[in-house]
């Protein structure tokens, strides 16, 4: 196809899309049907996209170094999944998940312990609502000469950025249940533990999956930018910064696919657990027809 | 009376806050104790004398690269840099803090502007509800401070350098926030005041404009204190590949290359001190707003 050709091509798929879309939110239905069509919008405004891009880089012919095609990311991709795994590898599955782990349990336990001491919890919450504002993420330099090259200074610098929004969420979170389910729980002559987990935690719950979904992607930025300070000679960070010293810009698109998938799958996840989990709160409730 | 009040404020409020931060400080200490004693014993080992607790104690206070700075130490390098020395020197942090703050207000309007603008487009059109919606909500699971060195080289690439790129990382950072937040923002008035609006045949654009604009203030401010601070951070991150030219990015770059510490944290402790007072300026301004409009504290 000529370059012309590939233009109007994606300009075509991608009016055909948008004007699909059209039509179809102004279709009225209900229950399954309605759901699939919520679904297909987006699906179609992607595509859409997708097509545009194409047309718009390869028909003006755009400089691969500004913007590469989607279709050279992809080959990109297909051609280099063990660097991309083998970056994965040491990015997520090893700094990452760590530190978000020992991020959030530490929060989550802190803010177990504070919540005894009104007087703690008081100067804690300002405090560490001003520090998640913070650009924490500049310590990244400073885990690096602490914990090294390798894997560990980027899981602590993942650490420091999940603890606070934690701690922040779960004491707020931990006020959130009633009053009146707060009396029954005495009338009850239940202990203090017995409320912490029948009553408070539960209730408790959509603030902490609110941090949680904060953090994932908090811990991913965080890793790959502590990897800008130093690293091994492989990881999702290095991968990036050296491709873009050598102009090799589609492998740094790879990159940021496999990241954009880690994210959204990892934030996926997330929200499945907290449907699970907190089936009772009203945004999760349906009425049943 | 209301000097009563007051003090009860500041004993309920403050005196906690106080507690807390002085407990920090205290932790700090030690750290830089605990952290910074080997290097003490080590060098009183090669010199061949005996270190006493106490000038243990002084040792790791005052050593010119620290693992860990005590607070004093950042403190007086900061007083250093951003009193003692002029503004217009590259040695000085307020020139530093200068070019981070003009890259991170730049992007911030920019992305404040175009979050508004994208979040009316939304609340008026299903299409763009249905198929944008999503894609901003997804979006935001993408580590987007990662593609920040690709968009400075590229931009550097065309021969544009300076401001307007980190600008354009900090505006697309803090777009999100602002769409979201006033999406739900321009939703939020009542069925009730929309249908009075209806009943006055008020246009959409008077709709707008004096029921919708102003039930999304709060939503608004909240999310522009979530903006301003992640613009301060993409400007910081987006100063990182440039070569370590200027910026609290670059100082903190430079730093870590020459292994000189306290530069660090100074450059960290100022950048804390801008976004906070960045987060508390937009708290004050949107107490002011909602005061104006007759909210009552």
């Amino acid at each position: 196809m000529s370059a012309t050709a590939i233009l109007w091509t994606g300009l075509l798929v991608w009016a055909l899309t948008f004007a699909a879309n059209m039509s179809l939110s102004r279709i009225e239905a209900k229950g399954g049907v309605r759901r699939s069509i919520n679904l297909l919008i987006p699906i179609l405004f992607g595509i859409g996209l997708l097509a545009l891009w194409e047309g718009l880089t390869r028909g003006l012919g755009v400089p691969t170094v500004i913007l590469p095609p989607p279709s050279m990311i992809w080959d990109q991709i297909t051609s280099s999944v063990p660097i991309l795994w083998a970056d994965f590898k040491q990015t997520y599955l090893k700094a990452v998940l760590a530190g978000y782990a020992m991020g959030c349990g530490a929060g989550f336990v802190v803010a177990i312990l504070v919540d005894r001491s009104p007087f703690l919890r008081a100067g804690l919450l300002p405090v560490g609502n001003l520090v998640s504002a913070l650009p924490i993420i500049g310590i990244a330099p400073i885990m690096v000469m602490w914990f090294g090259f390798d894997w560990p200074s980027k899981a602590a610098v993942v650490v420091v950025m999940t603890f606070f929004p934690m701690l922040v969420n779960t004491l707020a979170g931990l006020t959130a249940a009633g009053r009146m389910e707060r009396d029954l729980m005495a009338t009850y002559a239940a202990s203090y533990w017995q409320t912490l987990f029948s009553l408070r935690l539960p209730a408790a719950m959509p603030f902490i999956f609110n941090a949680l979904k904060i953090n994932s992607t908090l811990a991913l930025i965080g890793a790959i930018v502590a990897e800008f300070f130093g690293t091994p000679i492989v990881g999702m960070g290095f991968r990036i910064s050296t491709e873009v010293g050598r102009m090799n810009v589609d492998m740094v698109w790879a990159e940021i696919f496999v990241a954009a998938i880690a994210g959204s799958l990892s934030y996926g996840l997330l929200a499945l657990a907290e449907r699970a989990v907190t089936f009772w709160h009203p945004s999760n409730r349906r009425a049943r027809a | 009376m209301r000097l009563g009040a007051f003090v009860t404020l500041l004993r309920v409020r403050a005196l906690p806050v106080i507690a807390v931060l002085l407990g920090i400080l205290v932790l700090w200490y030690l750290g830089a104790v605990w952290l910074n004693a080997a290097f003490a014993y080590d060098a009183a080992a090669r010199s061949g004398t005996e270190l006493s607790f106490s000038e243990m104690i002084a040792q790791t206070m005052s050593q010119k690269r620290p693992v860990l700075p005590a607070p004093h130490q950042v403190a007086a390098e900061m007083w250093k840099t951003i009193v003692e020395i002029a503004p217009t020197s590259k040695r000085s942090l307020l020139y530093h803090s200068g070019i981070t703050l003009s890259s991170t207000l730049l992007g911030f309007v920019l992305g404040t502007a175009l979050g508004i603008a994208l979040a009316i487009g939304i609340v008026h059109s299903r299409v763009l509800d249905r198929s944008l919606m999503p894609w901003i909500i997804t979006s935001q699971t993408i580590p987007i401070l990662a593609i920040a060195p690709m968009i400075i080289v590229i931009f550097a690439s065309q021969g544009i350098t300076g401001l307007l790129p980190k600008a354009f990382i900090s505006m697309y950072l803090s777009f999100f926030p602002v769409a979201v937040g006033m999406v739900k923002g321009l939703r939020s008035p009542d069925a009730m005041h929309l249908d009075l609006m209806r009943t006055y045949s008020s246009s959409k654009l008077q709709t707008l404009l004096k029921l919708r604009l102003p039930a999304a203030m709060p939503f608004l401010f909240a999310s522009m204190k979530v903006g301003v601070a992640i613009s301060l951070v993409g400007a910081i991150i987006g100063e990182l590949p440039t070569g370590a030219v200027a910026g609290l990015g670059a100082r903190l770059l430079a730093g870590s290359y020459y292994g000189q510490t306290v530069q660090i944290w100074s450059a960290l402790m100022t950048a804390a001190i801008l976004a906070a007072v960045l987060v508390i300026l937009i708290d004050i301004a949107s107490r002011a707003v909602t005061a104006r409009m007759g909210a009552r504290p």
